[in-house]
């Protein structure tokens, strides 16, 4: 009898905390970021730039001088990709002073607010010098260094990102997808509850290897008729939008999706 | 122990999945959907079997350029141009190659045969889902080769509701007054044809000024209000028959019968003792009723479709607003309160909105409403325009309007015009003379 209330109450107990750790509902919710985080990136930016915008230039002038050079000895590629290499430190070095930033600012110390900030623009600050990297080389080799060190970065970032839905921009990116494939049956009455809930299995590269309406049973009921018709509208908006706008990163995130059509706002005019 | 290390297995599995991203959709476009009509493929005999009996060269492709055109004035589809199609009719009426059709951006096909067979004309058309590759309807009709045109429409009915929820409004015909001549000589005669114009047929022959036709709910029968020695009658009239009834000499001014939802009765307004109130008259025993008891002006009524309410306009506020009350006149509801007078409501068949006529700084509106007066939207403007009409569906209105025919405004012309509920589909219907007070039928299929 002992035993038995022993087991219950250890059973319980592991309950309890697989429950308090596990459920999403319990976890911290991320902050919504205002709309001023427009103006606080353009100062992440600036201050990125800063630092690295004169060593930018000289390695621009190096390279055209380079690229000269290899032109007029109408040097094969090979040559080109071995002397790059010389000039890639930079990036490299620029992706430690970031990864370092980073560190700090996930320090739990800080204001949450400054977190989150760096994980939805982190991407776009990396890119900048990145970017300007792969302008000044223009190199395959190059920029799949880049995106490796991008990568690097956002594993960093995955950690902090791992159970919360997408981020602002990548959901409106794929928002802005969906909206321009979606034709709304127009005869649809404004004043039904008509929410067509659809759970997508989707590949890396966003294709959609799986799709299902999640209330199916509905489709076939009678008196449906207009579910079915925004059901299969969705199912086509889907289909024609392929393949879909999903973040390039954090696959395991998003690998399934589900999407929520709901046609009232636009029925009601 | 095993049962409780499966326990803890199941319990503790789920610690690393993901909670499931959501993303809510609550806009799409409002482009029409681009929709593919192919020719109805036809055999040589059967071609030739019509060709003698209708004049028509290829009836398979006259029949899917009334579905094509019809699909168009909706404004809910974009029919393809069918010089961009890759696959011949009747190998796509069999199985479609659908990467041809997603190659022209359809997402969804109309395919189909036309037979001859005992003397009668069988259609069976297939629709498509173009992207999920496969069939969405398939049906046939068989009807005397003269129909030919009916068809069609019945073909883009179907496809209209399987594709939008909503039933159609292509096998209709309009009511409406023909109108010829100088303003001051008008002559007015009653006129039917089909929602797209079509076998346009004139019902009286214009000796006496006729006005506001209205159908009742199974289309069959008119009931319009004619000049007879300058006293206004109100008329029954059997479209398939031809036989007018006279329902009853009413007096001083009289307004706009129309019918009730059952059919049974016919509601409209009168000047008794000068005094303008809403009556209803039972088409059996003739018994008026009276109505509304009010010492303003009370016209322009209209039931809603269940007949438990009905909708007028009244200046009993001083201005024309719009009023809704109980079919027994009791809980009259004023339910307009925009600025400029409100005229001429009309319950939508569905239930939901009424149409009216609004008259603003000089200028005329069509325009909707909820039922409870909120939600107003004006959906179209001009000089001088009026009388809508619902399709059955509640989706389209029909309306007249009358425009200046020269820069100085001497000359009018009067076409009837119909809009959407968007407000952007908005078209001019085709009639051979001037017209004027439309009026929709329900659908004939039905």
């Amino acid at each position: 009898m002992n035993i038995n209330i022993f087991i219950s109450s250890v059973l319980h107990l592991i309950l309890i905390m697989i429950t308090a750790f596990s459920l999403p509902f319990l976890a911290k919710k991320p902050i919504d970021l205002p709309p001023i985080i427009s103006v606080e990136l353009i100062q992440i930016t600036d201050k990125t730039n800063i630092p690295f915008a004169p060593k930018a230039k000289k390695t621009i002038e190096k390279i055209k001088e380079k690229e000269k050079k290899l032109v007029s000895e109408q040097a094969p590629p090979k040559k080109v990709k071995k002397i790059k290499p010389d000039s890639v430190p930079m990036p490299e070095d620029k992706v430690k002073k970031v990864e370092k930033i980073k560190e700090d600012k996930q320090n739990p110390e800080k204001i949450d607010n400054e977190v989150k900030q760096v994980s939805e623009f982190e991407k776009k600050e990396l890119f900048d010098p990145n970017n300007i990297a792969a302008l000044i080389d223009k190199s395959k080799i190059e920029s799949a260094e880049t995106i490796k060190k991008t990568d690097k970065v956002t594993q960093d970032q995955q950690k902090n990102v791992e159970n919360v839905g997408l981020s602002l921009s990548e959901e409106d990116a794929l928002k802005a997808q969906i909206f321009g494939c979606w034709s709304i049956p127009l005869g649809l009455p404004y004043n039904e509850n008509l929410l067509v809930r659809i759970k997508l299995q989707l590949e890396p590269d966003g294709t959609v290897s799986q799709s299902e309406i999640l209330d199916h049973a509905r489709m076939n009921k009678p008196g449906q008729g207009f579910y079915k018709v925004l059901a299969e509208s969705a199912l086509r908006a889907i289909k024609l939008c392929q393949p879909l706008r999903v973040p390039t990163t954090g696959y395991e995130r998003w690998k399934e999706l589900q999407l929520n059509f709901d046609a009232r706002e636009m029925l009601e005019g | 122990m095993k049962k409780y290390f499966i326990l803890f297995l199941i319990l503790v599995l789920p610690v690393n999945s993901f909670a499931l991203i959501e993303v809510d959709i609550t806009r799409g476009n409002l482009n029409p959907l681009p929709i593919a009509v192919s020719p109805l493929s036809i055999d040589k005999d059967s071609k030739k079997s019509f060709e003698k009996i209708l004049k028509k060269k290829d009836i398979g492709s006259e029949i899917s350029i009334v579905i094509e055109n019809n699909l168009k004035t909706s404004g809910l589809f974009n029919p393809l141009n069918k010089d961009a199609f890759l696959q011949a009719p009747d190998i796509a009426n069999l199985k479609p190659r659908f990467e041809d059709w997603n190659l022209i951006k359809a997402q969804a096909l109309i395919t189909g045969k036309v037979n001859f067979i005992d003397e009668k004309l069988r259609v069976e058309f297939r629709l498509w889902d173009v992207l999920a590759g496969k069939e969405m309807m398939a049906l046939a009709f068989t009807t005397v080769p003269n129909n030919w045109r009916r068809v069609g429409h019945i073909i883009t009915d179907k496809v209209y509701e399987r594709l939008t929820g909503e039933k159609g409004y292509f096998d209709t015909r309009i009511i409406y007054v023909a109108e010829e001549g100088p303003k001051t000589k008008r002559i007015k005669k009653l006129a039917i044809m089909d929602q797209d114009g079509a076998n346009n047929k004139f019902l009286t022959l214009g000796n006496e000024l006729v006005l506001t036709p209205r159908f009742n709910p199974t289309s069959q029968m008119v009931t319009y209000l004619s000049y007879f020695r300058n006293l206004p009658r109100v008329y029954l009239l059997d479209i398939e028959t031809g036989i007018q009834e006279v329902v009853g000499d009413f007096p001083g001014m009289t307004f706009a019968p129309r019918f009730s939802p059952d059919g049974k009765k016919i509601i409209m307004s009168f000047a008794k003792d000068g005094n303008s109130e809403i009556y209803t008259m039972d088409l059996e025993n003739r018994i008026v009723e009276k109505i509304t008891n009010h010492p303003s002006i009370d016209t322009s009524p209209s039931y809603s479709p269940d007949g438990k309410y009905i909708c007028f306009n009244s200046d009993r506020s001083k201005y024309q607003q719009i009023y809704v009350m109980n079919s027994d006149g009791r809980n009259v509801k004023r339910i307009s309160f925009g600025k400029g007078l409100y005229g001429t409501p009309v319950w939508s068949p569905r239930g939901d909105l009424i149409a009216f006529t609004k008259l603003h700084k000089g200028k005329f509106y069509i325009g909707v409403m909820r039922t409870d007066g909120s939600g107003e939207r004006l959906l179209t403007e001009n000089f001088y325009q009026e009388a809508p009409s619902w399709s059955p569906n509640g989706r389209v209105l029909i309306f007249y309007r009358e425009t200046k025919t020269d820069d100085k405004g001497e000359g009018f012309s009067a076409k009837l015009w119909s809009i959407d509920l968007t407000g952007y589909n908005e078209r001019l219907v085709d009639t051979s003379t001037d017209a004027s007070d439309p009026s929709w039928s329900s659908l004939l299929s039905n």
